[in-house]
């Protein structure tokens, strides 16, 4: 088996505010192999982003990361000293944030800005660094790419400069790229020729891609598996097709359920999960999910779920747990069943 | 571009003419100008014909319109403690003023915006918190008593520098008195440049200070990091020159106040200038040096205004070039 | 529709009491803000006492003697144990010279931050409530006014009142011209202040549900526009609070302000000054420090009260 372009095991990133620690991720791993592409869904506030933060090393003090591993290409780099993290960033490990608009700096032009992110991470001549900067703009669809190397942000529309952003984020050919939420501050009208470009341009180089939105519309048209995070724990990962069509975990199976989808009888209501995630400070003991479930028993209240496999995914659920058979009353079970939970196939320990 | 600098131009020209408003009810209603001209003994048949002369009995309107006519050509008319031109004393003392200005905020400058960049980047270190109690203590110091001390301390005390007066002064083209040209006016110019400076400076320091934390704190700061730009690149390159273009504009206004200020600097170190000329007019009611004082810083500010607004088109490029978003 | 009510009801008192926990906790974090609370309180304390604790009455002249003029405090060689800072070169004892110069240096800066105030948050009420060319008056007027600074404004006003008055009656009205002139400098910051928390306010909900109830204009700006604004304002009050003290004793020390029979900190310092130069140095660095640390003080106060009700800044 190869070697995961990233893992990431048992993360935890704790926030110290004056009111006690939060832990804003908890226990969170998964890998992303080469080529691939991730996605992580959930809610605002579910930990996507620091999760995002946390492997490029960028978290905003004072959060921290308490526990774990990240590795890149099989190297741990979470406990890098900040100057050779910084060597990573930009050269390894790209980033794509939300904003364009605010994410290029006003006063320098672009040509300068990739000039200088080329120059930081390669032995080149800054002749052939502004070659390449034209050469990058013209693989991002940039007309006119020659000039347009001396155009401020201001002067391009919000997807030209996204575009832009990509190309900074791809101008030293990274091996991961940690798309946070890349398009959802642009007209809808653009983000779809947007999230193709991220996707081919990261196909061609080879490069793995770790994609943050809420949007599961584009999750299920770029991603290769998914990774469904709530209140900083995974709930769910597993292939697109199989999360999206059979979600495992209750909290995935409302999450889809809330999905409007353009076949369906137009005056049908779109479902929603009673309650709200909780805030970082109140997450109730057990699992995270259990006051808003319907399928909880005792035990979700009393313990934490590990991933279990579920299908061809792992699930955070005690109904995917060996035993849970013996454990669950009937009644959950059923309701389970019919809302295509696959249980068990084995009564553990039952004997 | 052009068109911007006329519609400030015609800002900066209604400014002027509102204080020009201001000057001239002074002039005109505060006091009676006859009485200040002539004696007691003078009998009420020559006042009239004086009055007249003067054109005090034409239409408001009228004199406003004179008023402005001859301040556009520096004729303030004649001081009344010194019967002499206002136009010829201010004239005679813009020198001095301007020279200890411009000294003080350069002085300002140059070690405001360092120890900002300073405080700003490494803002827990305790050299960055020792800047901050400093720049607290500058803020609550009146100047005068900043001058104060400075005097007793380094004149009095040591005896190392002077302590009022401008020194020796070289006459420039007959027209310009520098002190910059003979050691005892630089030395005369240290002690009340820094009493004028320090205030601004600490401003200028705290001003950087916020500005760079916010900055700091934008997305492109973080995509820079992102893209793993060095520490230098992005705290001297990128942060800086954004942290420094709302700093132009407010330390060009600030030259403004420093003229201002300059009053009680002058007023501490007996320093020949203007400001200590509008005093003396303010405590002997003095009213055409006092018009002609405010007409001037009013003329002054809106000069740097105007200047500082260029500077700023200059340094942005979303001003300079306009462009489909902000 | 009742639920929402209820809601309304309740979160001023919530807001209150939470901005209340935090304000104490940011302070009793602090240790600054406790000690400059301690020496303002002390000062004022020490002001209004004047009287009482005060060693002499160094406005009776029945009291000095010009054998106890130029005496150095108590401590230096020919020291006089009455005078424990000292004293002057009418025989004033610098200690009470100081707590009743403190006392007038106080007084006009209180009321001149009232004063600026009371007109700021009118003007700044009546701009944002009238609009139209009363809006635009008060805040051009505004914006020409904060091209010059505080001391140039007070000066000018200073110049034309001693113009207007005549130089016998105008030690008679030198208070009310110091208190109006260091407040008209002021007024814009309030002003502006309240102006843009108006135009907010105006359109929220709250606001035209007042209106529709037939509630006065004014009723509606005072009783919940006015509240929203009590925060920042007492921030502004409180740096406006050392500006005015620093401006005063400036005006003083220019001699354009308190006359040396009545002095405040600054015409002490004015006073002093002339004998810096022949050794008497506490006659003017006393009340120098004396005003030095009143004015830290109560802009650490202030900083610090900037700071804990923007949680941005934080």
């Amino acid at each position: 088996m190869t070697e995961p372009t990233l893992s990431v095991r048992n993360l935890r990133v704790e926030i110290p505010t004056r009111r006690g620690v939060l832990t804003a991720i908890d226990d969170l791993s998964f890998d992303i192999a080469p080529g691939e592409v991730l996605g992580m869904v959930g809610e605002s506030g579910a930990g996507k982003s620091i999760t995002g933060s946390a492997v490029i090393g960028l978290l905003e003090p004072p959060g921290r990361i308490a526990g774990g591993e990240i590795r890149l290409a099989g190297e741990r780099i979470d406990n890098l000293a900040p100057d050779r993290m910084r060597r990573i960033r930009g050269r390894r490990i790209g980033m794509i944030f939300q904003d364009p608009l605010t994410s290029l700096n006003p006063l320098y032009r672009i040509g300068d800005q990739l000039v200088e992110t080329i120059l930081t991470h390669q032995r080149v001549t800054t002749g052939e660094a502004r070659r390449k900067a034209r050469q990058l703009l013209e693989e991002v669809g940039i007309p006119a790419a020659e000039t347009r190397l001396s155009s401020y942000p201001h002067q391009f529309s919000g997807g030209m400069r996204q575009r832009v952003v990509i190309a900074l984020a791809l101008a030293a050919d990274p091996e991961l790229v940690i798309a946070d939420e890349p398009t959802t501050a642009l007209d809808v009208s653009v983000q779809a020729q947007i999230i193709a470009l991220l996707k081919r341009l990261c196909a061609e180089r080879g490069a793995a891609v770790m994609l943050i939105t809420h949007d599961m519309g584009v999750i299920a048209e770029t991603a290769d598996r998914v990774c469904v995070l709530y209140a900083g724990r995974l709930a769910e990962i597993g292939p697109v097709r199989n999360v999206v069509k059979h979600p495992q975990h209750p909290y995935t199976i409302g999450l889809m359920a809330a999905i409007p989808s353009l076949s369906g009888d137009p005056d049908e209501m779109l479902a929603q999960i009673p309650g709200s995630m909780p805030r970082l400070g109140a997450i109730p003991p057990g699992c995270a999910f259990n006051p808003r479930c319907d399928y909880s028993f005792s035990r979700c209240r009393a313990e934490r779920p590990e991933p279990y496999p579920a299908g061809t995914s792992h699930a955070a659920c005690f109904l995917h747990a060996p035993e849970a058979l013996r454990q669950a009353p009937s009644d959950i079970l059923q309701a389970a069943t019919a809302a295509g939970i696959s249980l068990p196939n084995t009564v553990d320990g039952a004997s | 571009m052009i068109a911007f600098a006329i519609k400030r131009f015609v800002q900066a020209l209604g400014v002027m003419l509102v204080v020009a408003l201001i000057s001239f009810m002074m002039f005109r209603f505060v006091g009676d100008p006859v009485n200040q001209l002539v004696g007691v003994d003078t009998s009420p048949a020559e006042r009239e014909a004086l009055r007249e002369a003067l054109g005090l009995n034409d239409p408001v309107l009228l004199q406003f319109g004179r008023f402005v006519v001859k301040a556009a050509q520096f004729d303030f008319g004649i001081s009344y403690q010194f019967k002499q031109p206002v136009a010829s004393l201010i004239a005679s003392r813009l020198p001095a003023t301007l020279e200890l200005s411009l000294v003080s905020a350069f002085f300002a400058l140059a070690v405001g915006v360092p120890m900002g960049v300073y405080t700003g980047l490494y803002r827990n270190t305790w050299l960055a918190r020792g800047f901050l109690a400093i720049s607290l203590v500058g803020v609550s110091l009146p100047t005068f008593l900043i001058g104060i001390l400075l005097i007793f301390v380094v004149s009095v005390h040591l005896g190392w520098l002077p302590s009022f007066g401008r020194g020796q002064t070289v006459s420039l083209w007959g027209v310009w008195s520098t002190g910059l040209l003979t050691k005892s006016g630089l030395q005369s110019l240290i002690l009340p440049a820094i009493t004028l400076g320090l205030f601004q400076m600490t401003l200028i320091m705290r001003l950087v200070r916020g500005e760079m934390l916010e900055v700091l704190r934008t997305d492109y700061i973080k995509f820079a990091r992102a893209r793993g730009l060095s520490r230098r690149a992005i705290n001297f390159g990128h942060a800086l020159k954004n942290t420094l273009v709302p700093v132009i504009t407010i330390t060009g206004l600030q030259l403004g106040s420093i003229i201002a200020f300059a009053i009680i600097t002058e007023t501490v170190f007996q320093w020949p200038g203007m400001g200590l000329l509008f005093l003396q007019a303010v405590q002997n009611v003095d009213i055409p040096i006092m018009a002609a004082y405010l007409l001037l810083i009013a003329f002054l500010f809106v000069l740097i205004n105007f200047i500082v607004d260029l500077l700023y088109v200059a340094v942005d490029p979303r001003i300079r070039l306009g462009g489909a978003r902000g | 529709m009742a639920d929402t009510s209820d809601m309304r009801s309740k979160e001023p008192g919530r807001i209150a009491r939470a901005l209340d926990s935090d304000l104490w906790y940011s302070f009793s974090r602090s240790p600054l803000a406790m000690i400059s609370t301690v020496v303002v309180v002390l000062f004022i304390a020490a002001a209004l006492l004047a009287p009482l604790i005060a060693p002499h009455d160094p406005f009776d002249p029945a009291n000095l003697s010009i054998l106890d003029s130029f005496l150095p405090p108590a401590w230096l060689d020919g020291g006089d144990p009455r005078f424990l800072l000292g004293t002057d070169d009418q025989g004033r004892d610098v200690l009470s010279t100081i707590l009743y110069g403190m006392r007038i240096s106080l007084a006009v800066g209180f009321a001149s931050v009232i004063f600026a105030m009371v007109l700021g948050i009118t003007l700044g009420l009546l701009a944002g409530y009238m609009g139209g060319w009363v809006d635009s008056v008060i805040m051009r007027i505004a914006d020409v006014q904060l091209t010059f600074p505080a001391i140039l404004i007070a000066l000018l006003i200073n110049g034309v009142a001693r113009a207007m008055a005549g130089p016998q009656s105008y030690d008679k009205v030198v208070f009310v011209v110091l208190v109006l002139s260091i407040g008209l400098s002021f007024w814009v910051q309030y002003g502006r202040t309240v102006r843009g928390s108006v135009l907010v306010e105006a359109n929220k909900e709250y606001v035209l549900a007042a209106r529709l109830i037939g509630l006065k204009p004014w009723t509606i700006m005072v009783k919940h526009v006015l509240p929203n604004v009590l925060g920042p304002v007492l921030v502004i009050a409180t740096i406006n609070l050392a500006l005015a003290i620093i401006t005063e004793a400036t005006l003083s020390f220019l001699g354009v302000g308190v006359p040396p029979t009545q002095p405040s900190l600054g015409t002490l310092i004015r006073i002093g000054n002339d004998f810096l130069f022949s050794g008497e140095w506490w006659i003017t660095i006393f009340p120098g420090i004396t005003l030095a640390i009143l004015a830290l003080s109560v802009n650490l106060l202030g900083d610090w009260l900037r700071d804990a009700l923007n949680p941005k800044l934080r």
